[in-house]
């Protein structure tokens, strides 16, 4: 047991950290710090810069554009982005679709996709849930009916991912209804400009546009851009569930919250004194923080790990309580607050007088964080659901 | 809506009150003191005094002894008792069995048993409990099969509590297993001099000995001692399940374990103050305090409807449980936690009653350890958490 | 010892409730909070119409001389139906203030004013850094000749934009903290010297920042003793703090409603999701959330009128608690729905959000356990 780092990976961490300060556009910085809303634009101004380097797909392989990293530099590279305060990736297209298309593909999908993918030239999105299928996912419906050359898709999805910038959207669809609800689906690439496709915007109750409805009407979709096999879908989807390394449990992220948290927590005055001086809110912040250490050594633990490539169950666990304490660091952010959790930027646009934010800058992300977070512990397979993996791959239950 | 208790209340409070201060045996008040162990001649000598007051059976009907108490007046006796941290007379023979005796019993049984049971002549315990039945106690497997005059009596009951001094145990068994299990269990009262029964301790992880195993070899019981009819014991172990309505929660109690957990916080010097001055542990007292305060007013609730004639969902027992029994926990945690390393020292339960060892570390820790270990029993017994929140899923949300 | 509801309690309950299923749906609230006033002056008529507006206030100004526990009825239901309009700035907060502190001349003069509708009142307490310490003020009011000037700022005024009359806490004398020092004034919105600064809140309100820039006051604006506003500002806040104890748990009892329902609908796996034990328990653990809510609100409301330090001591404990199982209810009413608790399009969101800015209302969770601790130990 050993817990110091290689010389190799403290001078990679040096690079990635040296790169990030010099190339990352400030003026995302300020955004963010305003939280402004982030336009497509500015996620793929980040992505260009980072594709130029190489390292846009740090966990491809090098054949397809990938930087050939061992999984530690992975990780290092993915907390010195997280410690940065760096706009993220977009995950649908570079970790969940890719890993599909690079093992199930075939040639001309691969060689057509994956390259606009590492460009960001196509911005994907993933058409899985529908109002009927959230947890259990293989309830789907949708149906994809083949007419000829094409498959004609009807149905909708639901809570779909910046479907508004979209692309292309991959979507499970039903392509068999009889005998066994895993086995009757199909894995499809859909252009997003096909005719039939409309996308209405879910609003969520912290007043951001982030997810939405995608209805298909009639929607034609060429046999060529089924991947693999027809009615494997599932296995497919399964596989890229698992892909996924390190970085689920957002620990850096949250360090840099926290980080954060603090400092706000300086600021903010109670009786008199800053907020941070307070008996009971200090105990608060270090008691996550050291939640977010126990996190960050089992995240470690998992992937250190030599022996095994798949992280396993640890998927499960990390997400589990890297939800929980992004969660409690809203909640945190917003008690730091106290009233100025009250004005809300994306209230209703009326003949209001008041200019935002209306308190400290800080102030104004508060509110709308603490309410959005509860996400966290919903997408990407609920609390419930993990819980419920761990006790049957890992207890056997 | 009105908070107050009638003049007569308070009257019957102070009756009350004076009753305690003056006739608590002051022997038990110092071996409370103490941190000594209980033996089984203290509880029938506090049981002896209230029975010669007429207050040993608050809740029986006056024609068996009963105190023909109003509902508040029963709360309000409660409240005291547990405020002056009299020792608890055990539920098993008082609480438990005559309820069940006066509603189902033969003439025979109420004539013989009750007046015993109020006496305290006799002990009784509870043997529902299986090795394969606990939270599914239906499933219950030990046998009772006829035989002329008497059943039979084949098996073993677990986690009697104080078996050790019972001369009476009321056992659920099994008549007929052809049945739905509900359907063929038998209510009978066995004495526990009987041949064929004997008795295994339990040590528990407090260091104490208060439940038992007990086992039956061929243990004969004659027919006058089953209560009502054959197979019919599952219906009337029910509803004595359901009879006591509030007083679940402990409230009384766990009142009288925060105020002595206050003066021992003011009392321990950790950094120059006193535990009290510490924020972090006046907090989680506050909180305590504040929860406890929300289950008092639960409990009034209840009791209130009760008055009004207003039929509850059946759940509020169930309720009352779940929050009394944590608040109960906590209280004890609270208390180790104040304790420090003292605790330690206590691990092995109070001190046997012939010892005159003194308690190390501060009096009040005495105890503490053995006491957390302890109750981590009341969310197990007498229908665990999980099974309350079963009840209250399907009773009341219909779930 | 009794917990029943009076006749009149249960007309009140009847009245509102009745009021809030007609129309008060949240298609018909969120239009309101998207208005451009952000509030329904047909409703705020409706309500004096109903006697609503009159309960708290006595006999001798139009009012019922109704009791802390029929206000309580009334916010619970108002909680049930996210109510918007300022019932509870204007007539438990202000209202309270003026009918503990007022003058006769005040009263008369203004109380028979918010009975009719005809004026809405906020209550201007809270400044930039003063968190939950009603004593930590900074704005001042100056004797002048024949009265006061007033100057300072004002943070997240409930319904300012609203108001047309403000009760405005500044210090008369006495340093930032003290309590000693501390007056209360009745403050037109309209006076030269004041801007205000309007927007929505999270919870679908409004609010103001308001800056007095040396507002003239006359003497007859002074509530209650010069200096000695403290303990009629704390004996309103105490009331104001237990009748939103009651709208909350109306929210919280919807909420929990709803998401009974919820799981008896929805189905994954090929079973309503109430069947799985892991949301049967949690489903009853809310529920026993919100029925320690319901005692404790009850229990602090019924000791509003008791000595001092047991009223502040019974409110702490309640406002507490209430923090506590509004969030416990609200985060689960959220996941329990899935992607549906995280939408703008069901009102689980927008009570979840509501139950979150009470907690911040008036002194949160570790706020009232440390009062309460104090008051106890
Ligand atoms: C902000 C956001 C973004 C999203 N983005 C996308 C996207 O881009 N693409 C996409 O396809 N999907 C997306 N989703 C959908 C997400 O994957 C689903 O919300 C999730 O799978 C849960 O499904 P559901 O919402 O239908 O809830 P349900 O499945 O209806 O679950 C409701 C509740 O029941 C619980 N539950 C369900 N089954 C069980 C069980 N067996 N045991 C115990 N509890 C159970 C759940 O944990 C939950 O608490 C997004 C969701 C959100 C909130
Ligand atoms: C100190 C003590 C004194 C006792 N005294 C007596 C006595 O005098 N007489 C007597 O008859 N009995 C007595 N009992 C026994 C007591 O009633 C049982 O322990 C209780 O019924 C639980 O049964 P079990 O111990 O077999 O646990 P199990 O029933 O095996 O339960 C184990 C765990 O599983 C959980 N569980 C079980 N079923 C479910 C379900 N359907 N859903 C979710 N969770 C579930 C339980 O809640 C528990 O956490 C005593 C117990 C203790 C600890």
């Amino acid at each position: 047991m050993d817990i110091s780092i290689a010389i190799e990976d403290v001078l990679f961490r040096e690079e990635v950290r040296d790169f990030i300060q010099e190339h990352y556009p400030s003026y995302l910085h300020d955004k963010i710090a305003k939280s402004e809303e982030l336009t497509k634009e500015d996620f793929l101004v980040w992505h260009r810069i980072l594709h130029k380097k190489g390292w846009i797909a740090p966990s491809w392989p090098k054949e397809y554009g990938g930087p050939g990293w061992t999984s530690v530099q992975r990780f290092i590279f993915n907390e010195e982005l997280s410690a940065a305060g760096a706009i993220t990736t977009m995950p649908f297209s570079l970790t969940m679709l890719a890993p599909v298309l690079m093992q199930y593909g075939n040639e001309k999908q691969r060689e057509y996709f994956l390259p606009r993918i590492l460009s960001g030239e196509d911005w994907w999105c993933q058409g899985y849930s529908e109002p009927g299928a959230g947890s259990d996912l293989a309830s789907l419906r949708m149906p994809a009916v083949r007419d000829g050359d094409d498959y004609v898709v009807n149905g909708s999805k639901t809570w779909t991912t910046f479907a508004q910038f979209a692309d292309w959207i991959f979507c499970l669809v039903r392509t068999n209804s009889d005998g066994k609800k895993q086995m009757g689906i199909s894995f499809l690439l859909i252009d997003m400009k096909t005719p039939g496709i409309t996308v209405r915007p879910i609003r969520t109750l912290d007043g951001g546009y982030d997810i939405n409805e995608v209805h298909f009407e009639n929607v034609r979709v060429p046999i060529e851009n089924l991947v693999g096999e027809e009615n494997f879908g599932w296995t497919y989807a399964k596989a890229l569930l698992s892909h996924e390394r390190g970085g689920i449990a957002d620990v850096a992220r949250s360090e840099v919250a926290i980080k954060a948290l603090r400092k706000i927590a300086t600021t903010e005055l109670s009786d008199g004194g800053p907020l941070i001086e307070n008996t009971i809110f200090s105990k608060k912040i270090a008691e996550l923080e050291i939640d977010l250490l126990a996190l960050k050594y089992l995240e470690l633990r998992a992937v250190f790990n030599e022996k095994s490539d798949d992280l396993g169950p640890n998927v499960s666990i990390l997400k589990l309580k890297g939800s929980e304490v992004q969660q409690r660091i809203g909640e945190l952010r917003l008690e730091a607050v106290g009233y100025y959790g009250f004005p809300f930027k994306y209230g209703p646009q009326t003949s209001n007088t008041a200019i935002f934010p209306v308190g400290p800058s800080y102030t104004q992300f508060a509110g709308p964080s603490y309410f959005n977070l509860r996400k966290t512990t919903i997408y990407g397979g609920s609390s419930e659901i993990q819980r419920g993996i761990v006790a049957k791959s890992v207890l056997g239950l | 809506m009105d908070l107050s208790f009638s003049e007569k209340d308070f009257m019957f409070r102070e009756e009350v009150r004076e009753f305690i201060r003056t006739e608590y045996p002051g022997d038990l008040r110092r071996k409370m003191k103490q941190g000594k162990e209980f033996a089984k001649e203290d509880f029938l000598c506090w049981q002896r005094v209230l029975y010669n007051k007429g207050w040993a059976a608050p809740s029986w009907p006056v024609e068996y002894g009963g105190t023909g108490w109003s509902a508040t007046q029963r709360y309000i006796f409660q409240e005291e008792l547990g405020q002056a941290a009299t020792l608890n007379i055990l539920p098993f023979g008082l609480k438990m069995l005559a309820p069940v005796l006066m509603a189902y019993g033969s003439d025979y049984q109420k004539g013989y048993f009750l007046p015993r049971i109020l006496t305290g002549q006799d002990w009784w315990c509870q043997g529902y409990s299986e090795p394969g039945a606990g939270s599914d106690l239906a499933s219950l497997r030990t046998s009772a099969v006829k035989d002329g005059d008497e059943y039979v009596v084949n098996g073993s009951k677990t986690w009697t509590s104080f078996a050790q001094w019972a001369d009476w145990i009321f056992c659920l068994v099994r008549t007929n297993s052809m049945v739905k299990k509900q359907a063929g269990i038998s209510f009978l009262l066995i004495d526990m001099k009987t041949p064929g029964i004997t008795v295994r301790p339990i040590i528990t992880i407090d260091g104490m000995h208060e439940v038992n195993e007990v086992f039956f070899d061929n243990v004969r019981v004659p027919i006058k001692n089953r209560v009502g009819e054959e197979n019919m014991g599952w219906t009337y172990a029910k509803t004595l399940l359901s009879h006591e309505r509030t007083g679940t929660a402990e409230v009384p109690r766990s009142k009288y374990g925060i105020t002595s957990l206050k003066k021992n916080a003011r009392k321990h010097i950790s950094n120059g103050k006193s535990l009290l001055e510490d924020e972090y542990l006046s907090n989680k007292l506050a909180q305590l305090e504040i929860d406890l305060l929300a289950l008092e007013y639960s409990d009034l609730r209840v009791l209130s409807d009760d008055f009004l004639g207003k039929k509850g969902t059946g759940a509020e027992p169930s309720i009352l449980k779940i929050k009394g029994s944590e608040i109960q926990q906590r209280v004890t945690e609270l208390a180790l936690e104040i304790t420090g390393y003292a605790g330690f020292s206590s691990l092995g339960g109070p001190l046997p009653m012939e010892s005159n060892a003194y308690p190390t570390g501060p009096g009040f820790g005495f105890g503490a350890g053995s006491e957390y270990f302890n109750m981590r029993k009341s969310t197990i017994y007498g229908g665990s958490n999980e099974i309350q929140r079963n009840i209250i899923a399907k009773t009341v949300l219909g779930l | 010892m009794d917990f029943s509801f009076s006749e009149e309690q249960e007309l009140y309950r009847a009245t509102v409730s009745r009021f809030i299923q007609n129309q008060y749906g949240l298609e018909a609230r969120q239009k309101i909070v998207n208005s451009d006033l952000g509030m329904s002056r047909e409703n705020w008529q409706q309500f004096a119409d109903l006697g609503l507006l009159a309960i708290p206030f006595a006999e001798e100004y139009g009012g019922l001389e109704g009791s802390a526990v029929d206000t309580m009825v009334v916010m619970e239901e108002f909680g049930r139906g996210l109510v918007i309009e300022p019932y509870f700035e204007t007539v438990i907060f202000s209202g309270g203030i003026l009918s503990i502190g007022g003058s006769n001349e005040q009263k008369q003069q203004y109380i028979p004013r918010i009975i009719s509708g005809e004026c809405i009142f906020a209550t201007a307490f809270a400044e930039s850094q003063s968190r939950y310490n009603l004593a930590d003020i900074k704005t001042t009011a100056k004797v002048r000749n024949g009265g006061f000037i007033l100057n300072g700022k004002k943070s997240v005024v409930w319904a300012g934009p609203w108001a047309d009359y403000l009760i405005v806490t500044a210090r008369t004398s006495g340093s930032q903290f003290d309590e000693k020092g501390v007056s209360l004034f009745l403050v037109d919105k309209n006076s030269e010297g004041i801007s205000l600064k309007n927007y929505p809140t999270i919870d679908g309100g409004r609010a103001s920042e308001i800056s007095f820039e040396n507002v003239e006051l006359s003497d007859e604006s002074l509530l209650g003793h010069i200096d000695d506003g403290f303990d009629l500002l704390e004996a309103a806040v105490d009331r104001a703090r237990a009748a939103i104890c009651a709208e909350a748990v109306g929210a919280m009892k919807a909420l929990h409603e709803t998401t009974l329902d919820y799981v008896k609908l929805r189905e994954q796996f090929g079973v309503p999701i109430g069947n799985f034990q892991v949301i049967q328990h949690r489903m009853v653990d809310m529920l026993i959330a919100y029925e320690e809510a319901v005692s404790i609100t009850y229990m602090a409301t019924l000791h509003l009128d008791h000595p001092v330090e047991e009223r502040q001591k019974s409110v702490s404990a309640a406002k507490a608690k209430i923090g506590q199982s509004a969030r416990y209810i609200g985060q689960e009413a959220v996941q329990i729905h899935g992607g549906m608790g995280m939408t703008d399009e069901l009102n689980v969101g927008h009570y979840f959000k509501r139950l979150t800015m009470i907690d911040v209302s008036l002194g949160n969770q570790d706020y009232h356990v440390r009062r309460f601790a104090d008051l106890t130990q």
